[in-house]
């Protein structure tokens, strides 16, 4: 991070006081991973009022480390989703919002880069005053599931509500990122089958709220009855909203994102959904799953860390891979006895937040 | 106004009993006019070319593109072009005007009068034409968003000048379609700029018979990096857009086609240019007559202006762009040509020095006076190759109409508008542009002088033509003296009615803008106006 | 060992809209293994300060074909440091040899002519990156 000299204390209250730039920054340093991550994540928590067990708090804070409106949004690619967002958040701003969206896009998995395009049809909101921050998936799975909940953090100390997470609806992980949100907006448009898809990938079940974007084509009111039609057989069979916090059918809007319409009805809907959970105190449940899944990955990670720097150097030259890795995994155990797995930022990270000035504080 | 007779040319055999006895080869061969049987040259569908004598009868139109500085500049620049045998003027308007904004306006910060000339009312016009005798040259005019608004100046300046509008003959580009696809110069939305082009089209067939109101270009999609086969399909395909649109605005296809013309893109892979230029003859023949039911033998002759390709020239060793440009300049010829323009070799490092410009006329004068590749109409005609290579070109684009037809339920012009809505012309394009670099970068083609051959390169012998800040600073005093001599009632009520009119599909909104612009409404003006009532138009596609 | 991808904005400033040689660098860029934040045609010095804050970039790159890099280019490297923004600017387009020196004197870190290689693209990116560290 070079040009940066402020400590990651500093940066954190910078952030609080709503300035950009050091938003930008702690953003940087969350999804790089390693300490400077685990240091903002931590400073974020108590800032937020995170406490040790959950439970509301008094101060807008959820005990969780939660005060912004997290919202989800996903659905299949060309679906208009950022152009969705675009005029969206534009009449959030109007309605005296700040938004904030962390727009994820895929990264190449044969060299690691990326394009990340989404600001390109967000001009109007960035206009607005809207913060957007791209982010690439960067290959592994548990980056993703680990970085975005603590960049959603860092959007939350800056004041912006609601944080909006953007991701493509293909992919497992894509779709658990952006369903680990207090509302999740699933976008399909009319004509492409995009409800049978959204059905396949398993975004019917996490939906709360759908929009049918590009709703001026002449298929639209067909992707409507489609969409109702599945929703009904799911709630016939059972598999509806259970365990997502509130078992109420998703609500559907249509939009045209181009031109704006509907738009004002989304951001009621998202409000809606966000009261209708408040007043059947569904929320809290909702975000203690979130803070679980967090946890999880943070184990995952730490484990996976440990028990790679343990077998390190110790691979056979052959052997069938199955009793390679189980006799490796028995090795893993012995040296992981009686040691204490390397969560304290000292060793077993991985490279990658060399030098800067943002960690020399510690 | 059109090319310099063959016959003046050869001097001493033009008064050679036989007519044909003039074209002979270097060792005296007597040549025919053409060779080969089966649909010949001017038959159709016209594969062969549009005349039954193709260059005996008249040879190209020598075009050279030329603009940049203010106006007075570029008219010296035009009146040497003329004195030195160019026998057509081709204005280039730099960025600001092209996109409709004045030369004071925040965005024309350091580009007034870079890439071309600045214009701003119509006064720069004047200056830009005085002393040239428009009602007998032919002007073109290399415009697109805000195409209208400038005819409108000509025909002012014209008219002020005591020519009558209707003896008028150029060509204006006012191909806003191949904006969205390639070049980006657009302002408003797709469907109201597309009735400013069959406003254009309905009042030139009125009132300016000699007058081409569309020249469809795929130049700038080839240059953006499309494919031959992809320039061809994607321009074939915005020209039948542009006759279901005037069709659809109440037009017979007759009273505008033959006054439609084209401009492709002449690059380095020598056959398969020609047979593009073949293929798009015989596409178009037989589209309109077959589909749009065209019945004058003259909307159904293509006829095309070339350029080469600007984006083949390098700027490591550019007196090799020279070779290349040669080459391009043939195969435009070869494929049967109406027009030509040659680029400057030096155009891969600033804009073209004078020297070089005339070196690139000076290569077409070389193919039409001394390669005797004129004596003979379409001599590739009948070569295995290049008959196998049109039909393949044909094939390609044939796929593409087909594919552009399903996206519009049958329509050309719904497809097209489908297209750029979505992304799949800019898409297709950028990845054609991609695969060509990396190609380059992987050494599988050789580009002479950048990954092959590259000992030799000096860069310190050029002399490069600089446009200064002080362009700029001139500019914005006459536009403030313009502004400040202006009847300013005059300007806000022709204003006020280009506004009525636009608002109104159904008129013609020609005759509002020559009123506002003989009041001197401004350029930026008169497109304010418009975006007022059509909107802006964003793009959403990515890389 | 995992480097952290080098993040990039991509912008034409100014008018011109040829982009077939700003979408060809994202492309190499990202082949290159960088993260390009593509913000396309017709961006201004603010809305290009605002991505670069936003995305805390590393490097910008600035497309431009009309012969305008003289005025813009410094633009655009005075407007970054009016905001107090320490990211080194890289110039692609049509510029001719004898202004390189100007355009490094005004603060330019790195020009890219026409036909400059992947690797050129790629390598001319990352020193501009290390200018700053």
């Amino acid at each position: 991070m070079p040009g940066e000299t402020r400590s990651i204390a500093e940066l954190v209250a910078a952030a609080r006081g709503s300035e950009r730039r050091a938003t930008a920054r702690l953003l940087t340093l969350v999804e790089r991973g390693g300490p400077p991550a685990d240091e903002v994540a931590e400073r974020a928590w108590s800032a937020l009022g995170g406490r040790a067990s959950s439970g509301a708090t008094s101060d807008g804070g959820d005990g969780n480390g939660h005060r912004a409106h997290v919202i989800g949004l996903t659905g299949p690619p060309g679906a208009g989703k950022s152009t969705l967002v675009a005029a969206w958040t534009t009449r959030l701003v109007e309605r005296g919002y700040r938004p904030a969206v962390l727009a994820v896009d895929p990264s190449s998995p044969l060299t690691g880069g990326a394009i990340l395009g989404d600001r390109v049809r967000m001009a109007e909101a960035t206009a607005a005053g809207v913060f957007i921050r791209s982010m690439a998936t960067r290959g592994h799975a548990g980056g993703l599931a680990l970085a975005v909940p603590g960049m959603v953090r860092v959007l939350d100390l800056a004041g912006f509500d609601p944080v909006i997470v953007e991701t493509v609806g293909v992919g497992q992980v894509e779709v658990d990122v952006a369903s680990t949100a207090d509302t999740v907006l699933v976008v399909v448009t009319p004509g492409m089958g995009d409800a049978v898809q959204a059905n396949k990938a398993g975004l019917l079940e996490v939906a709360d709220v759908f929009a049918v974007n590009k709703s001026d084509r002449p298929d639209a009111a067909d992707a409507r009855r489609d969409l109702e039609l599945m929703l009904d057989l799911s709630d016939l069979t059972g598999h509806g909203r259970a365990g997502t916090g509130t078992d109420t059918r998703p609500s559907i809007i249509s939009t045209v994102a181009t031109t704006g319409v509907g738009v004002d009805d989304l951001a009621d809907a998202t409000d809606a959904h966000l009261t209708a959970q408040v007043a059947a105190g569904a929320l809290a449940g909702r975000r203690e799953d979130r803070w679980r899944a967090e946890v999880r990955s943070h184990l995952d990670r730490l484990l996976l860390d440990a028990s790679r720097s343990a077998i390190a150097g110790s691979l056979p030259a052959s052997g069938a891979p199955g009793a390679v890795a189980r006799s490796l995994s028995e090795g893993v155990a012995d040296r992981l006895l009686g040691h204490r797995i390397p969560g304290d930022r000292t060793a077993g990270e991985p490279a990658g937040h060399e030098g800067g000035a943002a960690e020399g504080d510690r | 106004m059109v090319g310099k007779n063959t016959d003046r040319a050869r001097g001493g055999t033009s008064e050679a009993s036989s007519p044909d006895d003039r074209y002979r080869t270097l060792s005296g061969i007597l040549v025919d006019r053409v060779y080969g049987d089966g649909p010949l040259p001017g038959e159709f569908p016209y594969t062969r070319g549009v005349h039954a004598d193709m260059y005996r009868s008249r040879l190209w139109t020598m075009r050279m593109f030329a603009g940049f500085g203010t106006a007075t500049d570029t008219n010296a620049r035009f009146r040497e072009l003329l004195a030195a045998g160019g026998t057509g003027l081709s204005t280039a308007f730099d960025m600001p005007t092209l996109m409709g904004r004045d030369s004071d306006h925040d965005w024309a910060l350091g580009e007034v009068g870079r890439a071309g000339v600045a214009v701003d009312t119509v006064e720069d016009m004047v200056d830009l034409y005085a002393g040239i005798d428009l009602g007998t040259v032919s002007t073109s005019m290399t415009i697109n968003g805000p195409a209208s608004i400038l005819l409108a100046m000509y025909v002012v300046v014209a008219e002020e000048g005591g020519v009558i509008r209707g003896d008028l003959s150029g060509t204006l580009q006012n191909d806003i379609l191949k904006e969205y696809q390639a070049q980006k110069e657009y302002v408003f939305p797709p469907r109201p700029s597309v009735r400013l082009v069959t406003d254009v089209m309905a009042f030139t067939a009125a009132e300016m018979p000699r007058w081409n109101p569309v020249s469809i270009s795929g130049y700038h999609i080839r240059e953006a990096g499309s494919t031959a086969a992809q320039e061809l399909a994607f321009t074939l395909a915005n020209g039948f857009a542009y006759v279901e649109a005037a069709v659809a605005a109440g037009m017979d296809v007759d009273d505008f086609a033959p006054r439609l013309s084209f401009f492709f893109n002449s690059h380095n892979d020598f056959f398969e240019e020609v047979g593009k230029f073949r293929a798009a003859r015989r596409l178009w023949a037989r589209w309109m007559r077959d589909r749009y039911g065209a019945n004058d033998e003259r909307s159904l002759k293509l006829r095309f202006h070339t350029q080469t390709a600007g984006v083949s020239l390098t700027a490591h060793q550019p007196e090799v762009n020279i070779a290349r440009v040669a080459i391009q300049a043939l195969a435009g010829v070869l494929g049967g040509t109406q027009s030509l323009h040659t680029d400057s070799y030096d155009e891969a490092l600033a804009l073209p020095s004078e020297d070089a410009v005339r070196v690139a006329l000076r290569t077409q004068q070389v193919i039409a006076h001394e390669t005797g590749v004129v004596n003979t109409a379409d001599p590739l005609g009948g070569s295995a190759y290049v008959e196998w290579m049109t039909d393949e070109m044909e094939r390609r684009a044939e796929e593409v109409f087909a594919h552009l037809e399903g996206l519009g339920d049958g329509s050309l012009l719904e497809g097209v508008y489908a297209g750029i809505d979505s992304g799949w012309f800019v898409g297709e394009i950028a990845d054609a542009a991609y695969r060509y670099e990396r190609e380059v970068n992987a050494g599988e083609r050789i580009v002479v002088g950048v990954n092959a051959f590259t000992e030799g390169d000096d860069p310190e012998r050029r002399r490069l033509l600089r446009i200064g800040q002080d362009t700029e600073d001139l500019q914005r005093k006459r536009l403030a003296t313009v502004r400040q001599d202006r009847d300013d009632a005059a300007v806000a009520a022709t204003l006020a009615r280009v506004a009525t009119d636009a608002a109104q599909p159904t008129v013609n909104l020609m005759p509002a803008l020559v009123d506002a612009v003989r009041a001197r409404a401004t350029v930026g003006e008169v497109v304010d106006t418009l975006e007022a009532e059509f909107g802006t138009y964003v793009e959403r596609a990515v890389v | 060992m995992n480097e952290t991808p080098l993040r990039v904005v991509l912008a034409k400033l100014g008018l011109d809209g040829h982009d077939r040689g700003l979408k060809v660098v994202a492309r190499m860029l990202r082949d290159g293994g960088m993260e390009v934040v593509y913000l396309g045609l017709r961006q201004t010095t603010d809305t290009i300060i605002d991505a670069v804050e936003q995305e805390d970039a590393d490097v910008v790159g600035i497309s431009m074909l009309n012969a305008g890099h003289l005025t813009l280019g410094p633009r655009m490297v005075e407007a970054l440091a009016d905001a107090g923004l320490d990211v080194p600017v890289v110039i692609g387009g049509i510029v001719p040899d004898e202004d390189r020196p100007a355009m490094a004197a005004a603060g330019v870190a790195g020009v890219l002519g026409p036909g400059a290689s992947a690797d050129e693209v790629v390598a001319c990116v990352r020193a501009a990156a290390d200018t700053r560290s």
